[in-house]
């Protein structure tokens, strides 16, 4: 779809990150020190730090994904929703407070503070490197999504461009800009989903009228009359009828589909590909001149309870209680092409109509219609993911990284409990964002990411341009983290910890900054290289990765007396292996990585927490049992 | 298991307050595991009571769903307010 950039989305982006690179370059001049510039000094308030839990957080996996998910799909991009929120329990009840008690700028601190370890060190940084690494890639390659549209430029000039402007706040003034970068994205976050849900409550749903020719899609219940049909050899036998307007000349691709009793003729959309090389959309080359065509925006509701047309303003329940009775259409792309005698290859995407009870169920969506089928095994991914996620977000460094910002293990504590309650007011409005954009007749059939934009862009350009740039500004708080956080594992972790280099203060902030460059420099080679890969899939990859490295060792260095320092190596290092390799191996990267044959993959299913997660306990256990005696040895020579 | 280390931090709780809240953590930590299995149970196995409208015209699937998600937020708030006494009562 063509997206024409807005004025005054750029104006109020520019405007944020002036704000942001200004309070960067005035903080820059108390940032010297090592503590300051990887910790902030320990000194941000509880409440600016949890609000800052939630700009780190809260990324475009979260704004976007979650509510593209679920204006495509229904129900099942909120189990993301839950999975992610859920996780902050774990952080809040089991890590925080002694994360905090026993480090002083990394999460390798704390693995550490009993043992004093090389090994660990250097385990628990390369852990965090990969882990952070394969965290901004997605945010990089979602950035680039972003700007295409919302400013016009192309996906490499967008990536250089955030990851320009990350690298300036990061290297500047470290942690503490950081943090003050993510507590004003945090707060607009809030501010503005809870205004975009609000007025999707007040607009209702309403449905079109299917007479008016100019409304699409068009709904008819034969194509008799002026639609005459066009059939060339791909098309022929399959489930799509073509048409062509004996007056307009205009051709369209109809489908079948049963409405309750009925079955009616939809109007589906396309985008073929030439043999020369060009695009066509819907039988004509993209474009707003005359004799140009482009995707029309969809998402509505085609039946309301009782026959309705328009509901009015709606309550939180009654919204659902209203989309529960109605039926809605959603849109699919075929994964089936169709091939003409003249090498063009056509993509259709069709609506269907599905009702609302059905959307509010979990299993509408492709990653999760393993919860539709019969047996275990087609469960295991979601049982597997909802694991990860939830062990996943208190072992997630940048995540860890922010208890060392506050005083103690007081404000630790108080700012996770300000952090969940952001985080969780915000993921209970995803639920009405997506469905909102669901029913709100603004979506691209071809790109979910946009879905929350494209709907704010209905109710006012002001709103649009406002959670235009806000989208803008969660990666670059979430991304800022993640710098902060692989350059602290780099000096703190690696250099310091494992070489052990003899570094001044003022050493360790420099090579700080070098560290931001060049992991800054690197997301971008790789936000670029990326571009086409599925964002949640890495995102994913990530969770899964910390929840087996990171937390097996954590959890039983936290409540078992006998865990050793080999034993945390161990369970460090075969956590991430195995979840890695797990995922290399999987059916998702045949697919997209490799582009191989799915059905060829080398496991059973694709997340890998459910096996990893207890592989890396067991791993910890049996290690630490094998070399406790080694321990004793040593300590009583 | 209490592993402290003074040195790095200004805290200002006792070794005594520290086991309490942790104690207290763990608990709270296996009822809120249970209410999460719980769902990634009936996800899974019970769509027939996903579909269950237990009143207010919502399903089961977005009443527990957002039940977690209150959950979470009044259970740290319950266990940041029995955590706020500083001093050593067990």
């Amino acid at each position: 779809m063509i997206y024409i950039p807005s004025i005054t989305a750029i104006a109020i982006f520019a405007a944020f990150v002036a704000f942001t690179l200004g309070l960067s370059f005035y903080f820059a001049r108390k940032t010297s020190s090592a503590s300051s510039y990887f910790a902030a000094g320990g000194q941000i308030h509880w409440f600016v730090n949890g609000v800052a839990f939630a700009g780190d957080y809260l990324s475009a996996a979260s704004f976007l994904g979650i509510c593209g998910m679920i204006a495509f799909y229904g129900y099942d991009g909120f189990l993301y929703s839950i999975g992610f929120l859920a996780g902050w329990i774990v952080a809040l009840l089991v890590v925080a407070e002694p994360l905090k008690r026993l480090g002083k700028y990394t999460f390798a601190d704390a693995l550490d503070a009993k043992f004093r370890s090389p090994g660990i060190k250097l385990a628990a940084g390369i852990s965090t490197l990969v882990v952070s690494l394969f965290y901004l890639i997605p945010q990089m390659v979602g950035a680039g999504a972003l700007v295409r549209p919302l400013l016009g430029f192309n996906h490499a000039t967008g990536v250089c461009l955030v990851g320009a402007i990350v690298v300036l706040i990061v290297v500047t003034a470290g942690m503490v800009s950081t943090t003050y970068v993510q507590f004003l994205k945090g707060s607009l976050l809030v501010v503005f989903s809870t205004i975009l849900t609000v007025a999707i409550l007040n607009r209702g749903f309403h449905v079109d009228s299917t007479d008016d020719p100019n409304v699409h899609p068009r709904v008819v219940a034969t194509l008799a009359g002026q639609e005459t049909p066009m059939i060339t050899e791909g098309w022929q036998g399959g489930v799509y009828q073509r048409t062509k307007n004996s007056q307009t000349g205009e051709v369209t691709v109809w489908r079948q589909m049963p409405n309750g009793a009925t079955s009616q003729f939809y109007e589906c959309q396309t985008i073929t590909l030439t043999h020369d090389g060009k695009k066509l959309v819907n039988g004509k080359p993209q474009g707003t001149e005359s004799g140009e065509g482009d995707l029309f925006p969809v998402g509505s509701v085609v039946n309301l309870p009782d026959g309705a047309t328009e509901t009015g303003p709606l309550g939180p329940m009654s919204f659902f209680r209203t989309l529960e009775g109605s039926t809605v259409l959603l849109w699919t792309e075929d994964k089936t092409k169709i091939t003409d005698h003249d090498g063009n290859v056509t993509t259709v995407y069709y609506p269907k109509p599905t009702s609302g009870s059905d959307v509010l169920l979990p299993g509408n969506s492709p990653t999760f219609s393993g919860l539709r089928q019969e047996g275990l095994l087609p469960k295991l991914n979601f049982l597997s993911l909802m694991l990860a996620l939830f062990f996943g977000t208190a072992s997630l460094p940048h995540i860890l990284i922010r208890y060392y910002t506050v005083k103690d293990q007081s404000a630790a504590r108080k700012s996770t409990v300000v952090g969940i309650t952001s985080i969780g007011f915000f993921y209970v409005l995803t639920l009405y964002i997506g469905l909102g954009a669901m029913t709100g007749g603004t979506l691209d059939v071809t790109n979910s990411n946009m879905a929350a934009p494209l709907l704010s862009r209905g109710f006012g350009e002001f709103l649009f341009a406002c959670i235009s740039a806000i989208a803008f500004t969660t990666v670059l708080g979430t991304v800022a983290g993640l710098i902060v956080a692989a350059a602290g594992a780099v000096v703190h972790d690696l250099l310091t910890g494992f070489c052990k280099m003899e570094l001044t203060d003022h050493e360790k902030v420099r090579i700080g900054r070098i560290g931001a460059i060049g992991v800054g420099m690197l997301a971008i080679v790789l936000g670029i290289l990326f571009e086409k890969m599925n964002v949640s899939f890495l995102v994913g990859w990530a969770f899964s990765v910390a929840a087996s490295a990171n937390m097996p060792s954590l959890a039983m260095l936290l409540f078992w007396r006998g865990t050793t320092r080999q034993g945390i190596i161990a369970g460090i290092m075969v956590g991430m292996i195995s979840s890695l390799g797990w995922v290399l191996l999987s059916a998702d990267a045949f697919k997209d990585v490799y582009g191989l044959d799915p059905k060829q993959s080398l496991v059973p299913f694709n997340q890998p927490g459910i096996v990893t997660i207890p592989l890396g306990f067991a791993t910890v256990f049996l290690v630490s049992l094998l070399t406790r005696g080694k321990q004793t040895a040593a300590a009583s020579n | 298991m209490v592993l402290h280390d003074h040195a790095h931090s200004g805290e200002d709780e006792t070794e005594l307050v520290i086991a309490r809240n942790a104690r207290l953590g763990r608990w709270l930590f296996v009822g809120y595991l249970a209410l999460y299995l719980g769902y990634m149970w009936m996800v899974s196995f019970r769509p027939d009571l996903m579909r269950m409208m237990p009143g207010g015209g919502l399903n089961t699937a977005i009443w527990y769903g957002f039940g977690l998600i209150i959950a979470a937020i009044v259970l740290s708030f319950v266990y940041g307010w029995l955590c706020r006494k500083k001093d050593s009562a067990p």
